[in-house]
């Protein structure tokens, strides 16, 4: 999961790292009485789980009133990177004197920690030039490691305690909340050299949300997503109109791939998970019977030991109950797929011996 | 031969050659025994089963569970075991088996904590024992062992090695491979997670010397940088055998994760074009399509005859 700025920076505030006062709010009658506490001149921040939201207008000054009435709104009704706005953050302008990069990452190849960090910050991590690498184990930065980064930064005096200080602090978080990056960017360097975060990203473990009840308030789902959830699926959604489902993830976003290959505009990405039961198929089915832009779905099962027919009740099921009313395209590997597709003969799902054959039916079908 | 095929098949000289023990960590639960008695069926030797509290029941009326891998290694003197318990007792699970001297440890759970892999991967150097997974379909050589869950009908003996990220891909691709007549000597499970037990490279490093393999297929996904590192492996190491790769996820969306905790683009960092750019600088052409995995891999073939 990636937090929200504001949610970063909850977590960078409980670990004592230099913040710029900000409020978020979820209404424009709360972002008013944010503005009142908080005073003009501010920053109207869109929040959104994405990056990319300066570029499209998502930061936006505002020194008065009548501003914030024009732009609050404006920002409030962004989509970045097909993200809806989350939040509002209101933040204090900063004076600065610079701008750094700094994050802590997991990296994957080297497996271990990573710290990332550069005395020319505030543009994308790929622009970001002169990076110091350094890898530090399971995540724990001693203070001599700390020095190290700072004077290779090319920071003294007071700014250069402030990065020791906060690259330490940025640790314990990464160890203590167990995430797989935590990037503050820009990391400023104020007028009275102080350094301060006015930016924040942070990504969890998933997989060690058992141990971490304390971060569950972060966690924003719609109702489909809990009952994916719930039912041991992953549900990505995405804005086409043909549904895909399958088991595995790697044979999922395969199909994914060929159906957007063909022309097809995919809903989601639903892996039901290792096996295929009536019960999963028809629970997959009644997800997507909630996502209103489906014209069609496409399933694809590797079935391998699972019985096609057991997957073909579900469809029949689902029709009986009037939980779908859109064609199904499906290819099932398995056993007894004649049967299946006699007991399917007069119902809207149509099984096909290749997935190709199943996903230009897809397309053309969703065409009608 | 390679260290891999001495744990899993040994040598002629050995009493146990082509009958390595196996013990299955988890093997009472719904999920450990179901996939027992699969691996069972196939032929794999199970010598022991672990499940703490159950010592000296019996599984299946004739293999006998311990309480530690400990208990269960003095027994059998296996150095194989497969871990079926769910994530959050993985750590402890793993952590009995390396200490006993366990020296291949296949990790089937999904969903492990990235913390309790690296602690798993550290104590495994420290050992020196090879970890596959977590959140694979596990290892197998086709018609001798298999250690994992994976249906037995798309793998047939022969002499292409596999390495699959997925494990439905990896069914459906050596299925495809076998109907097109190309068995397999091999295919590793590497694992959806973001960090891997035995990355690619090290499953490369793992099967690029072996005499009887013609033939490799890598299958990838987005996310991490682990088929770019392999890329460079294979143009460094100047291996020249028949190779054909294919990379699942061209059409997600970035900072999504894709079911696989691994999966996930950040920025360029893990996207398909990343993927594909480097294996087509090592000369190994990408599949479009799982089905394209044997066309290609018959290209190349004929090309090297």
């Amino acid at each position: 999961m990636q937090l929200l700025e504001y949610q970063a920076k909850e977590l960078f505030r409980e670990y004592g790292i230099n913040l710029l006062p900000s409020i978020s709010s979820k209404t424009i009658d709360e972002g008013r009485e944010n503005a009142k506490k908080l005073g003009f001149p501010f920053v109207i921040k869109i929040q959104v789980p994405v990056g990319g939201r300066g570029k499209a207008g998502g930061i936006q000054k505002c020194q008065n009133e009548d501003e914030f009435e024009l732009k609050y709104p404006q920002v409030e009704n962004l989509t970045v990177k097909g993200e809806k706005a989350r939040a509002i953050l209101l933040e204090k302008m900063a004076d600065i004197k610079k701008e750094l990069y700094l994050s802590i990452f997991l990296n994957r190849s080297k497996r271990e920690y990573t710290i990332i960090a550069s005395a020319e910050g505030g543009v994308e991590i790929e622009s970001v030039k002169n990076q110091i690498i350094k890898e530090i184990g399971m995540g724990n930065v001693s203070d001599e490691t700390a020095r190290d980064v700072a004077k290779e930064m090319g920071l003294e005096g007071k700014t250069a305690d402030g990065l020791v200080d906060t690259l330490k602090k940025l640790s314990k978080l990464t160890i203590e909340k167990e995430a797989e990056l935590v990037e503050i960017n820009p990391l400023a360097i104020m007028q009275d050299d102080t350094v301060m975060a006015l930016d924040g990203k942070f990504v969890t473990d998933d997989n060690s949300n058992f141990r971490h009840p304390e971060m569950e308030k972060y966690q924003e789902k719609s109702e489909i997503e809990e009952r994916a959830e719930k039912s041991g699926f992953s549900l990505v959604e995405l804005d086409g109109d043909i549904a895909v489902v399958g088991n595995g993830a790697g044979l999922v976003m395969s199909t994914l791939d060929m159906l957007s290959d063909n022309g097809g505009k995919p809903a989601c990405f639903l892996d039901v998970g290792g096996g295929a039961t009536t019960e999963s198929v028809y629970e997959a089915l009644t997800l997507i019977s909630k996502m209103s832009r489906v014209k069609g779905i496409l399933v694809n099962l590797y079935g391998g030991i699972v019985k096609t027919t057991v997957v073909a009740e579900a469809f029949i099921k689902a029709y009986q109950d009037n939980v779908i009313d859109l064609p199904v395209f499906s290819r099932l590997k398995g056993t007894e797929s004649d049967k299946a597709k006699e007991m399917l003969k007069d119902s809207r799902t149509k099984i096909y011996d290749s997935v190709e054959d199943a996903i230009n039916a897809a397309v053309m079908g969703v065409k009608n | 031969m390679s260290q891999i095929f001495d744990i899993l098949k040994g040598n002629p000289d050995e009493s146990d050659y082509k009958k390595k023990g196996v013990i299955v960590q988890g093997i009472t639960g719904a999920y450990g025994s179901l996939h027992a008695r699969n691996m069972l069926a196939y032929g794999t030797n199970i010598v022991a089963g672990v499940t703490p509290g159950k010592g000296g029941q019996k599984f299946e009326d004739k293999i006998p569970i311990y309480n530690s891998v400990k208990e269960a290694v003095d027994a059998t003197g296996a150095k194989i075991s497969i871990v079926y318990v769910p994530a959050k007792f993985f750590l402890g699970a793993a952590k009995d088996a390396l200490e006993s001297g366990i020296k291949l440890l296949v990790a089937i759970p999904e969903h492990v904590p990235v913390r309790d892999t690296l602690e798993v991967i550290n104590l495994a150097k420290e050992k020196g024992a090879t970890i596959i997974g977590p959140n694979t379909p596990g290892i197998m050589i086709p018609e001798l062992i298999k250690v994992g869950i994976m249906p037995p009908m798309p793998f047939k003996e022969g002499n292409i090695a596999v390495l699959s990220k997925s494990g439905t891909l990896l069914y459906e691709i050596s299925d495809s491979l076998t109907n097109a007549g190309f068995g397999q000597c091999i295919t590793i499970g590497i694992g959806g997670d973001p960090v891997n037990g035995t990355r690619l490279v090290d499953a490369f490093d793992m099967v690029k010397d072996v005499p009887n393999m013609d033939g490799l297929v890598i299958v990838g996904e987005i996310g991490g940088d682990s088929e770019e590192i392999l890329a460079q492996r294979i143009i460094d190491s100047g291996f020249k055998k028949p190779t054909v790769a294919y990379i699942a996820g061209r059409a997600a969306p970035k900072e999504k994760r894709m079911g696989h905790a691994g999966a996930i683009v950040m920025g360029t960092y893990g996207s398909a074009e990343s993927k594909v750019s480097m294996f087509n600088k090592a000369n190994i052409p990408v599949a479009k399509r799982p089905a394209e995995v044997p066309v290609l891999l018959a290209g190349k073939m004929g090309q090297s005859d």
